[in-house]
This record gives structure tokens, C-alpha cells and sequence, in this order.
């Protein structure tokens, strides 16, 4: 259907030099589409109750403020607990599955043992497991064990990733000299110093790019938190933000606190987003490395 | 329940995405013989744990309910008063005649077939563009079209299920204005296509990058040897650069099928808003619905594991297909 509009570039040298407009139209009305919800849910955080069913859409308020102070007195503060126990998820579940992964991965991509094949696989076979297929039972378990709606059983299932130990067999084994590692055991260091003291730095921007996807995906992450957790002040922000619709559904005064919700929520990933893209490679993103 | 994805895993490493997988020929196993024999067993200890016990554990106590049900004696009060017993098959019967799962299976089938070629092919055109020499903004362009990604799925589906709503969304605002008819997006078969460009918005950036990844790996001397040879932009777009990122685009497609399956949060999002939809509209849905709401968790194992099984299946199918049509691609 599209590549037809390449035409714009496809004429000779003489027009090679100028912009290519229908290219550049294309991205622009693409980078538009992607950006309407976020203006929008910018604009609208700023309406009060009133001005949100009442002016244009894309028309600024005048209640932003009146609305973070409701948000943030709303059942005394629970939305900010809500951050906070994203935060918590995200980051230290994302920590400990970046140095799983580095282990795993590394063993997977530098050692040559029986059986190495056949986990490799077998572990890459979870991804394809269905989320409530596991979610289901691994609720069942830990509420056998008393772990169900805990910090637990929200951090424990989150560790495991196996796209991270894929990702870091690949780049352990593009980014960790054999010969590095046969010189350091000439010289008598430990397999677990040579891992800690020379595989884990040189794998760095790869361990950072499993922690970065590990974080996105469980702040993301709607599916895990529904099933397992009952305790509204131990939700992250997603399960809390959907409660809240869910009651706002037959209160429409409770629209502009999950509309600002919704901004304040999606600030700091895209934040992070415009922080690290500077660095964060493409094709680390996508899993592919050139040697 | 490992034999299909074996096999799998090893076609997804074709292609560019896999730079350095394949047979590692560095690896010495001399050196790592000599010393350190159990180095990387020792390494392996915290995920293989973790993958016994929420991956392995979890897929056999489902298994092992699916094959159960719950005996109750007497009033069923009391301790004992409630017992397992072997069910056989018997919940697999009832999954496969329950038609509402079946139809949650074909909703599901039916969204994917929006979604899917929609973004994919949305993710190719947005790639190739970016790929074009002289395309102005393409940075700031690759930027907005993947910072979807960074947006959890049911917030996104909150914002647009906003968007959705005639009391509040600017396109209403518009359509009002100028006195054109409003369409109910939460009715039917809109319901479908509201869900769909949720799904689209939130995942063509991420497809983008992988085909432009796979884009940007191509070396510049087959476009000049094309240019000589005196093909167009567009024939080096169809003949060249589609052929090339292939094994790219399949990969894209075969987890984006896998995500349809699984579709959960769109419809979980936009459910409070509407009085239309089923609580068992998706598999996953279906599958939430009868483990939490009806307490039949013999039942939703049965059913999960049907739903596996089907993953695993067409999963297998998918890479048979997409390997042939590789290996030809080659040949």
C-alpha cells in the first residue's frame, strides 16, 4: 500500500538534494497520531469538573492545581503510595532481573557444558507461555504459602525474564573475549571474579538495556497485580488507576482525578525515555549487535 | 510441552536479529573443561530456580487441577466435607463444548485480524520512510512514534477510551461542530476497532525499530549496486530492502499473534465505560472470569491449559511456514 510514496525520492540526481516530502509527510502524520491521547491527556489534566464536559477539548483549563490537590488528598494520598509501589516493582524487580540475567546469560553464552542447548530452549520456550496460564496457578501457590497479596507475589513472579537471558547470551557472547577470559584464569582469578570483575563491565550496556526493559515492562505490567493482589494501598499505579475508573464509571466527578492520574503516571517513563534514548542504542533495543 | 518451542527458538535466531547467537566458535571447550567445570551450573542456579518455581511448578499444578474436580459431601460444610477428585478429562470436555470460550477464541481472531496487518504494515511504511535519505524530522519523528511504547497498555486504553467517549473527546467536539453523524464506538463491531487502535497505537513504534534495526543493517553497496543497475527508490523498497528485513517482519508477526491471543487489557480498560461487553469477551478474559468470579479453578486450568496448548501450536505452524519461506528466500 506504501512504498508507492517513495516516488517523491525517486527521481534523479538534481532532486536527490531536496527534501523528500511525502517520506516526511508520513512521519509527521505518524509522530501526530502518537501524540493526540498524550496532548490530550495533558490538556484535559488541566480542566476542572465542569470545563472537562464543557469546552473544547484541546481547549486549556484552568484547574490544573484544584485537581493535583485532589488527587493527592484523594483517600489520603493513596495515589502517590500507588507510585511508590511502582517505583518499588519496577525498580528492584527490574535490578535483580538485570543480575539474573547477567548470570544466566553469561553461563548461556561464554561456557560450553551439557545441557546448555536444551535450557537455552527450554527457557525461551516461557516466553511463550501465556501470562493468566501461569498467573492462575502461581496465585494459587503462593496463596498456599500465605505469599498472595504481597509485595511477594507481586516482586518474586517479575524476576525471570527470559528475553533478558536471551538478550545477554547474545551480547555476552559478542562483547566478552574468550582470550580475556583465558588470560585472567592464567593469572589465577576465579570463574566468579572473572564474571563479577570483567564479563559484568564489559556487559554493562546490555545488562542496562534488560534492566530498562525489565522496568518498562512490570510499571506496565496490568495483568500480574489483578490477579494477585486484593490490598489497594500494595497496588502499583496501573491496577490503582483502573480502580479508580472502574468506580469513576458511575461518578463522572471522579474523571478528572484518573485523567490527571493518567498523566502523572506516564510522566516519569517518558522521561526516562527522553533521558536514555540519547544512549540507548537501537540496535541494543532490538536485540541485534554488530561485532 | 517443550518439544514445539525447541525447535522454535532456534528459527527465531535467523536473521539479523540474532547477530553472534548461532554457534558461538569461540568457545573453547578445552579451557573450560580444565578449570571451573561447574562454573556455569553455578551460574545458571538462579534462573533455573526461578524458572522451576514460577514457570515449571505453576504449568504442572495447572495441568494437574485441569485433571481434577472439587467432591463435595454431605451440605459441604465442615473440614473433609470438600475433597478432589480425578476428573479425567472431563474439564477439557466441558472447555471444548463451552461456546463461550470458543467465542471469546474467535473475537480474539477477529481483532487480531485488525490489528495485526494494520500494525504491522504501519511499522514496515513508517520504517522504510525513515530509512529514505532525505526525510526531514525523521528523529523526532522516530521518537514520537515509539514513545507509545513507554505508556503502560491500560493507561493508554484509559486515555483513549476518553477519546471514545462523545461527553468529553475532541473528535465528537468536531463532528458535533460540523453536523456530522457520531458513531458509537463502544457498540458491536466499532467495539472491535476501537480496541484495535488502542493496540496499534501502543505497539507500532516498538515493530518500527526492530524492521528499521533490521533496515540499517543492510550495507550500502547493494543499494549502489541496485542504483547501476538502474533500479527506482521504490523497486530497491520492494525488491531490496522487504526481502532483506523478512525474517524481521516474521518475527514481528509471530509475537504479535501470540499478543492477540492474549489480549486482555484493552478490553479490561474499556469495560467500565460500557454496558457492551462480555466479562468473558477475551480468552484471557474467559479464563480470568471462571478462575475468580465463578471460583472454578479446575475449569479456568482446563482451560488455560487448552489455550497453551493452542499457543504452542500455532506458534510451531507459524515458524514451519515462516522457515520454508526462508530457506527458499535464499535458495
Amino acid at each position: 500500500m506504501t512504498p508507492l510514496t517513495l516516488t517523491a525520492d525517486a527521481t534523479g540526481p538534481s532532486r536527490a538534494r531536496r527534501t523528500a516530502w511525502v517520506p516526511t509527510l508520513v512521519l509527521i502524520l505518524g509522530a501526530l497520531y502518537c501524540l493526540i491521547p498524550i496532548a490530550w491527556v495533558i490538556i484535559a489534566a488541566t480542566k476542572d469538573r465542569s470545563e472537562l464536559f464543557s469546552t473544547f477539548s484541546f481547549a486549556p483549563g484552568t484547574g490544573f492545581f484544584d485537581n493535583l490537590s485532589d488527587l493527592t488528598n484523594y483517600r489520603d494520598g493513596i495515589y502517590w503510595q500507588w507510585m511508590a509501589n511502582s517505583a518499588f516493582y519496577a525498580g528492584f524487580g527490574a535490578l535483580l532481573s538485570a543480575a539474573v540475567s547477567a548470570a544466566g546469560g553469561y553461563a548461556l553464552g561464554r561456557y560450553s557444558f551439557r545441557g546448555r542447548e536444551a535450557i537455552f530452549k527450554m527457557i525461551l520456550a516461557g516466553v511463550l507461555v501465556p501470562g493468566i496460564v501461569l498467573a492462575v496457578p502461581q496465585y494459587l501457590l503462593l496463596s498456599k504459602m500465605g505469599l498472595a497479596d504481597s509485595y511477594w507475589s507481586m516482586l518474586l513472579p517479575s524476576i525471570l525474564s527470559p528475553y533478558g537471558v536471551y538478550l545477554v547470551r547474545i551480547y555476552a557472547a559478542a562483547s566478552v573475549p574468550t582470550e580475556l577470559m583465558e588470560a585472567a584464569r592464567m593469572d589465577g582469578a576465579s570463574e566468579w571474579r572473572i564474571f563479577s570483575r570483567i564479563a559484568v563491565p564489559m556487559m554493562m550496556p546490555g545488562l542496562i538495556t534488560v534492566f530498562l526493559f525489565q522496568f518498562v515492562g512490570i510499571w506496565n505490567n496490568f495483568l500480574l497485580p489483578y490477579v494477585m493482589l486484593a490490598d489497594d494501598t500494595k497496588f502499583p499505579i496501573t491496577l490503582g488507576l483502573y480502580t479508580l475508573l472502574a468506580q469513576g464509571a458511575s461518578q463522572p466527578a471522579l474523571y478528572t482525578l484518573v485523567i490527571t492520574g493518567c498523566l502523572l503516571a506516564i510522566l516519569p517513563l517518558i522521561a526516562l525515555f527522553l533521558v536514555i534514548q540519547r544512549f540507548w542504542s537501537l540496535d541494543l533495543l532490538s536485540g541485534s549487535i554488530k561485532s | 510441552m517443550t518439544s514445539a518451542p525447541l525447535k522454535g527458538s532456534d528459527r527465531i535466531e535467523v536473521g539479523p536479529l540474532a547477530d553472534g547467537t548461532g554457534t558461538d566458535p569461540s568457545v573453547r571447550p578445552s579451557s573450560t573443561r580444565r578449570r571451573g567445570r561447574s562454573a556455569p551450573y553455578w551460574f545458571l542456579v538462579p534462573t533455573l530456580t526461578l524458572f522451576a518455581a514460577f514457570t515449571v511448578v505453576p504449568i504442572g499444578y495447572a495441568v494437574w487441577l485441569s485433571l481434577h474436580k472439587v467432591q463435595v459431601k454431605g451440605i459441604g460444610l465442615g473440614k473433609g466435607a470438600r475433597s478432589e477428585v480425578w476428573n479425567g478429562f472431563g474439564n477439557y470436555a466441558d472447555v471444548l463444548n463451552n461456546s463461550e470460550f470458543g467465542h471469546s477464541v474467535l473475537r480474539a481472531f477477529g481483532y487480531g485480524l485488525i490489528v495485526i496487518p494494520t500494525m504491522l504494515g504501519l511499522a514496515l511504511v513508517f520504517a522504510l520512510m525513515l530509512d529514505t535519505p532525505k526525510a526531514r524530522s525523521a528523529p523526532f519523528a522516530r521518537l514520537m512514534i515509539f514513545l507509545p511504547y513507554a505508556v503502560p497498555g491500560i493507561i493508554a486504553a484509559l486515555m483513549w477510551g476518553f477519546l471514545y467517549l462523545p461527553a468529553v473527546s475532541p473528535f465528537y467536539y468536531l463532528l458535533d461542530k460540523f453536523g456530522l453523524p457520531e458513531p458509537d464506538l463502544f457498540n458491536g463491531g466499532n467495539l472491535y476497532l476501537s480496541f484495535a487502535n488502542i493496540a496499534v497505537w501502543g505497539g507500532t513504534g516498538f515493530n518500527m525499530i526492530v524492521i528499521y534495526t533490521a533496515l540499517r543493517a543492510i550495507p550500502q553497496e547493494i543499494y549502489e549496486a541496485a542504483r547501476i543497475d538502474g533500479a527506482s527508490n521504490v523497486r530497491i523498497a520492494l525488491s531490496v530492502k522487504i526481502p532483506i528485513v523478512m525474517p524481521s517482519l516474521v518475527l514481528t508477526f509471530f509475537f504479535s499473534v501470540i499478543a492477540t491471543l492474549q489480549v486482555f487489557t484493552e478490553p479490561m480498560a474499556l469495560k467500565p465505560l460500557t454496558n457492551n461487553l462480555q466479562s468473558t469477551w477475551s480468552p484471557l478474559m474467559a479464563i480470568y472470569d471462571s478462575a475468580f468470579l465463578k471460583s472454578d479453578i479446575y475449569g479456568a486450568s482446563a482451560t488455560a491449559v487448552v489455550l497453551a496448548l493452542a499457543t504452542f501450536v500455532l506458534s510451531f505452524t507459524l515458524l514451519r511456514i515462516s522457515d520454508r519461506y526462508t530457506r527458499e528466500d535464499r535458495a
